[in-house]
C-alpha cells in the first residue's frame, strides 16, 4: 500500500513539473481569519495555511504566487480563473462540491464553538452572529436562532462585543485564540460538529492540478509533517491524523 | 522601519505608537492614498475628455453622431453607479480576454463559458498568471479608472452640453459675421467662453467623484477604506502589535482626510470661478467689472 502511494506521489509529482514550466499557480486566500490565513504586520499572507501552501508547492515543484480575496467573493473568482486555487480555511459541503472540487482535507473535521459575553445567553433563540456563506451562517440559519450576517470573520466577534449579537458561531480555533485574550468573551453552549474537514478548492476541470495537492497532501500526511503543523499553528490540543 | 522596534511588546505607548504607525501594513495604508490621489489625477482629465467628446457629439448636426452622444449620457446616468461597476468591469475583462483567446488560441476547442467558469486558454489571459502581482494590481487599477472615466465622463458631457448652449448666441452670430467657419467659431468663441458656465456642475462632480473613490473597493483595489477595516480590526496576540477594535478611530482618520481634502478642492475651484469669470456677461464677472470701475 505503502509503495502504491509513494509511486503514486511521484507521478503526480513529475506531472507537477511539467505544469511548473507553464503556469504559476495563484494561490487564493482571504487574509483575515487567523490562525489559518491572515496579512502579518509587514503587509505579507501568513498563518498555517501559508506555511502549508509553500510547502505543498515546494513538495510538487510549482511556483506559486498568494492573492487574497473578499471571502463573499472567493468562489465566483476562482472559477472566473483570476486564481488556480482556494486556500482559505474553507470546509469540504456538498454544496460546495457542485460548483468547485476539493482536494483531501488538510485539516480534518473540528469544532466549531459558541462565544459570548455571558453564560445564559439564548443559543437557540437568540440573535447569533456569523460570517457570510460559510457553514457555520448555515447551521445558525437552520437552528431556529436569528442569524446575523457579517463580511468578515472579525466583525461577527465585533459583533458580539458591541451587543450586536448574543453570539458568534466560528471555528473552534479561530475563537480560542481570541477567548483567550479577552476576559469579557466565553465559551458558551456546546461544540457544533459540522463540515467534512478543510480541504484545498479548485475548478471542477482542473484535475491535473487537483491530483498534483493531493498527492502533495497525502505524502505530507505520510510523514507526519502535517500533523506537526497544525500542533505548531493550532496548538497542543488541536485534532490531528493518526 | 526604526532600529527599536524588534521587540514591540517592551515598547512603552509612545515608541510602540511609532513603531506601529512605520510597519509594513501601514506602509501599505499609507501607499493607498496615493492609489487614490492617483485615480482622481487620471480619472479627472480622462472623464472630462470623455465629456467634451460625449458634449460635442450631441450637438453634432450629423445624426448618428448625436444619437450616439445621446444615448451615452442617458444610458450611463440612468443606471445606478454600483450596477455599473460591477457590470462593466467584469464585462470588459472578459471581452478583452475572449478577444486575446480568438488571436492566440483558434485551435482550442472546449467552450469558454462552462456554467459559471469563464475559461480561457492560458496564453490568454490578461495579465498572464505568471505576470508578478503588481501588473494584476495595476491592471485592476487601469480598468477603474476606465471605469470611473466613463461613468463620470456621462456626467461630465451633460454638463458640458449646458454649457455649450449657454454661451450667448450673440457671440457666436458675431463670430459668423466675422466669417469663421463653423469649426473655427467652435474652437476660438464657444470653447474658450463655455468653461464658466460648466464650471459650478463639474465641481460637483469633482467633489462626488472624491467621495465615490471607495467605490474601488468593490472592484477589488485595495484603498484606504479597505486599509482602514483591515487594520482598525482588533488583532490578537498572533500579531506583532496586538490592539483592540480600533475601527472607529482608523474611520474618523478617514473622514477627517476626506473632509479636508474636499475643503481644499473648494478653495481652489473659488479661485478658479473668480478667474474664469474675468471679463463674461455673468453676475460674477460683472461684480468683477463693477469692482474695478
Amino acid at each position: 500500500m505503502k509503495k502504491l502511494v509513494l509511486s503514486a506521489t511521484i507521478l503526480a509529482l513529475s506531472a507537477g513539473m511539467g505544469l511548473a514550466q507553464e503556469r504559476t499557480i495563484r494561490m487564493g486566500t482571504e487574509g483575515a481569519y487567523p490562525p489559518y490565513n491572515f496579512i502579518n504586520d509587514s503587509g505579507e499572507v501568513d498563518g498555517f495555511e501559508r506555511a502549508l501552501g509553500d510547502e505543498l508547492c515546494a513538495r510538487a515543484g510549482l511556483t506559486c504566487q498568494w492573492v487574497t480575496n473578499d471571502w463573499d467573493s472567493i468562489i465566483p473568482n476562482l472559477t472566473s480563473g483570476n486564481y488556480d486555487t482556494i486556500i482559505a480555511g474553507m470546509s469540504i459541503t456538498p454544496e460546495r462540491d457542485e460548483v468547485i472540487d476539493f482536494t483531501q482535507d488538510y485539516i480534518p473535521p473540528s469544532a466549531s464553538l459558541f462565544a459570548a459575553l455571558s453564560d445564559d445567553v439564548d443559543l437557540a433563540g437568540g440573535y447569533i452572529a456569523a460570517q457570510t456563506n460559510t457553514i457555520q451562517s448555515g447551521y445558525v440559519a437552520e437552528s431556529g436562532a436569528t442569524l446575523i450576517e457579517y463580511a468578515t470573520p472579525d466583525e461577527t466577534v465585533a459583533a458580539v462585543r458591541t451587543g450586536e449579537a448574543d453570539a458568534v458561531l466560528a471555528d473552534g480555533d479561530f475563537l480560542l485564540d481570541i477567548v483567550a485574550e479577552d476576559d469579557d468573551l466565553r465559551i458558551v453552549g456546546d461544540p457544533v460538529s459540522l463540515g467534512g474537514g478543510i480541504g484545498m478548492g479548485l475548478r471542477d476541470n482542473d484535475d491535473a492540478l487537483r491530483a498534483t495537492f493531493d498527492a502533495a497532501i497525502a505524502s505530507m500526511k505520510e510523514d507526519g509533517t502535517l500533523n506537526a503543523l497544525i500542533l505548531e499553528w493550532f496548538g497542543e490540543d488541536a485534532v490531528t491524523y493518526n | 522601519m526604526f532600529e527599536f522596534c524588534a521587540d514591540p511588546s517592551t515598547l512603552d505607548t509612545a515608541p510602540w505608537f511609532a513603531c506601529y504607525l512605520t510597519n509594513g501594513v501601514h506602509l501599505l495604508f499609507y501607499q493607498s492614498f496615493l492609489t487614490v490621489l492617483i485615480l482622481l489625477a487620471v480619472t479627472a482629465p480622462l472623464a472630462l475628455a470623455f465629456g467634451f467628446i460625449g458634449a460635442s457629439a450631441s450637438r453634432s448636426h450629423i445624426l448618428p453622431l448625436a444619437w450616439v452622444g445621446k444615448l451615452y449620457t442617458a444610458m450611463v446616468r440612468g443606471v445606478p453607479d454600483i450596477v455599473f461597476f460591477l457590470f462593466f468591469v467584469i464585462a470588459i475583462d472578459q471581452a478583452l480576454e475572449w478577444i486575446n483567446h480568438q488571436i492566440r488560441c483558434p485551435e482550442w476547442d472546449e467552450p469558454i463559458r462552462q456554467g459559471a467558469n469563464f475559461l480561457v486558454c492560458q496564453a490568454a489571459k490578461i495579465p498572464l498568471s505568471s505576470a508578478p502581482q503588481w501588473v494584476h494590481e495595476t491592471y485592476n487599477f487601469l480598468i477603474a479608472v476606465f471605469t470611473f472615466a466613463i461613468v463620470f465622463g456621462a456626467f461630465a458631457a451633460n454638463v458640458l452640453f449646458g454649457a455649450m448652449r449657454a454661451v450667448p448666441r450673440a457671440q457666436m452670430e458675431t463670430a459668423e459675421a466675422y466669417g469663421m467657419t463653423r469649426r473655427q467659431s467652435f474652437w476660438r468663441i464657444l470653447v474658450p467662453q463655455m468653461w464658466i458656465y460648466a464650471l459650478p456642475g463639474l465641481s460637483n462632480l469633482w467633489m462626488i467623484l472624491i467621495k465615490a473613490t471607495p467605490l474601488l473597493f468593490l472592484l477589488g483595489v485595495e484603498d484606504i477604506v479597505y486599509w482602514a477595516r483591515e487594520l482598525g480590526g482588533s488583532r490578537t496576540s498572533q500579531y506583532s502589535y496586538p490592539h483592540p477594535d480600533w475601527r472607529m478611530w482608523y474611520f474618523l482618520a478617514l473622514l477627517a482626510v476626506y473632509l479636508g481634502f474636499t475643503r481644499v478642492s473648494e478653495i481652489a475651484l473659488a479661485r478658479l470661478t473668480r478667474r474664469l469669470s474675468h471679463g463674461q456677461a455673468t453676475a460674477g464677472g460683472e461684480a468683477q467689472r463693477k469692482a474695478t470701475v
